[in-house]
């Protein structure tokens, strides 16, 4: 993976004319996104719309069947990749945590630098440490996540993708299932995220965040992206017929 | 053994001739039994041990990408598991038995094969009892959600790290009363080895029967107490480990 030729001044995700299909069922219908370093995207758009799906697609949890993503310069979809690599740079929080229930809060922000990147321990229980009290966790360390609320589980979630070092997050719905109440903790992480520089690519359907963080709002309706732009113009300029009337449904 | 202890006996057999705990005054019939438990246990180590790691690769193999290894996991369940334990037992002694090389024996000339009848006990045993774990362990990783391993594979971890560091554990700690059962069972059936001449506790106890046909009460009172206590240390282990694997907040 040497050879791989990118810099800072290329889009560090880049998206183009990607479908995608589930047996007969075509999911994404040709969509291109181009994502700078440093760049925070959200994804909006109706049920079904694909999405999710995308931002799967992304860190090759799902396979596509044309177009071509890259990441950093690599090829997500080459059958040759070392999605090692590819998962190193990228990082993932889930609809539903999926956190390890088997081990505690600490353990589970510790495991894949140890057991994936072979670090020290020492030093990744002071890393892990750290971004425990990031994600303002400090003393649910030893607590498992059966014991841990949605909002505390999800935070923990964040802070094992953290302990990767990405240079990108994907956001997949991850307030989605979480009572409205703790839904703002997850999302100052988010923003804290967000602002310190990270690159942050987020499907969600919280628009008033949407608009407080991105950089950029992308529409997806029917596996196509039919709008999009920055949000100071995306809420209020929107051209296209099916966005407003999904935002007049939503704000 | 105690001289008072064994006098008792010596007294309850004159007085009732069809309670002869021969076994309690006699140190010949006394050394047959140690024997015959010390076969029991070794048998049942040996399988409970063989058959676990049959079942946990097997149902790492049952999930293999190649049809053909997936075909060749189905077809060893459905063998062991339709067919009689006691059947497979002779087949592979019998019939596989006579395929194996022999070597020559201890005395220096009589020609023995490579595998014994213990030996065979426990590979036929093994693997009628690892037939049922592949089937136990593999609904306990059915159990483990697919988001989960997802999960572990955004992180970066192979399909074996996967499977090590996250499945095996959670679909364990489902498996556990199932495999418990199945555990059970088997020690009991280690009393078939008989069938193959092993020297284990049902054996002894029906060579001393046959010997002294009034030591058929006590021998048989002997066989079912050894039972209860062997499978009840079995059962106590099993559901310490299952309270110590038990995590907090998680399932029942």
């Amino acid at each position: 993976m040497s050879n791989v030729q990118w810099d800072e001044s290329q889009p560090i995700v880049s998206i183009v004319d990607v479908h995608k299909s589930f047996g007969t069922l075509e999911v994404l219908k040709g969509v291109s996104i181009d994502v700078m370093k440093g760049e925070v995207i959200c994804i909006i758009g109706p049920s079904g719309s694909g999405k999710s799906t995308l931002i799967r697609c992304i860190n090759a949890l799902n396979d596509i069947q044309g177009g071509s993503i890259t990441v950093e310069g690599l090829e997500v979809h080459d059958p040759k990749l070392n999605k090692l690599e590819l998962r190193k740079k990228v990082g993932m929080v889930f609809q539903q945590y999926n956190l390890f229930p088997h081990k505690t809060a600490l353990e589970n922000v510790m495991m894949a630098p140890i057991k994936v990147l072979k670090e020290n321990k020492a030093d990744v229980e002071k890393r892990a440490r750290q971004l425990m009290a990031q994600v303002n966790l400090q003393g649910k360390e030893d607590s498992y996540p059966g014991e841990l609320s949605g909002g505390q589980q999800q935070r923990v979630a964040i802070a094992r993708s953290l302990a990767m070092n990405p240079d990108i997050m994907l956001f997949d719905e991850v307030t989605a299932a979480l009572d409205p109440e703790t839904v703002k903790e997850v999302l100052v992480a988010i923003k804290d995220l967000a602002q310190s520089g990270m690159t942050c690519i987020l499907v969600t359907h919280e628009m008033g965040f949407a608009r407080e963080i991105a950089d950029h709002i992308y529409f997806t309706d029917r596996g196509v992206i039919v709008e999009h732009g920055p949000p100071a113009t995306f809420f209020t300029e929107a051209s296209d017929p099916r966005t407003r009337e999904f935002l007049s449904q939503i704000l | 053994m105690l001289e008072a202890f064994s006098q008792y006996f010596v007294e309850l057999a004159d007085n009732y001739p069809r309670w002869n705990f021969i076994f309690f005054y006699e140190p010949r019939q006394w050394a047959r039994i140690v024997k015959g438990l010390q076969y029991t246990l070794m048998l049942s180590f040996a399988c409970v041990i063989l058959s676990v790691i049959i079942g946990v690769v097997g149902a790492w193999l049952q999930n293999s990408p190649s049809k053909w290894v997936r075909r060749c996991v189905q077809g060893y369940i459905q063998f062991f598991r339709n067919t009689p334990p006691f059947v497979q037992l002779l087949f592979f002694y019998f019939a596989l038995g006579q395929f194996t090389p022999s070597v020559t024996g201890p005395d220096g000339w009589t020609e023995v094969p490579i595998i014994s009848n213990v030996g065979w006990a426990i590979i036929s045993l093994s693997f009628f009892a690892g037939a049922f774990n592949v089937e136990i362990f593999r609904s306990g990783i059915e159990a483990v959600p697919e988001s989960t391993q997802e999960a572990a594979s955004a992180l970066g971890f192979s399909r074996f790290q996967t499977y090590v560091e996250v499945v095996l554990p959670l679909a364990f700690r489902v498996s556990l009363p199932a495999l418990n059962n199945n555990l059970v069972n088997l020690v009991k059936t280690t009393t078939q080895a008989i069938g193959i001449a092993v020297p284990e506790l049902l054996y002894q106890c029906v060579s001393i029967w046959n010997d002294y046909p009034s030591a058929l009460y006590p021998t048989m009172l002997l066989l079912f107490v050894s039972f209860i206590v062997l499978v009840g240390i079995l059962v106590m282990g099993m559901s310490r480990w299952e309270r110590a694997t038990r995590i907090p907040g998680y399932g029942g």
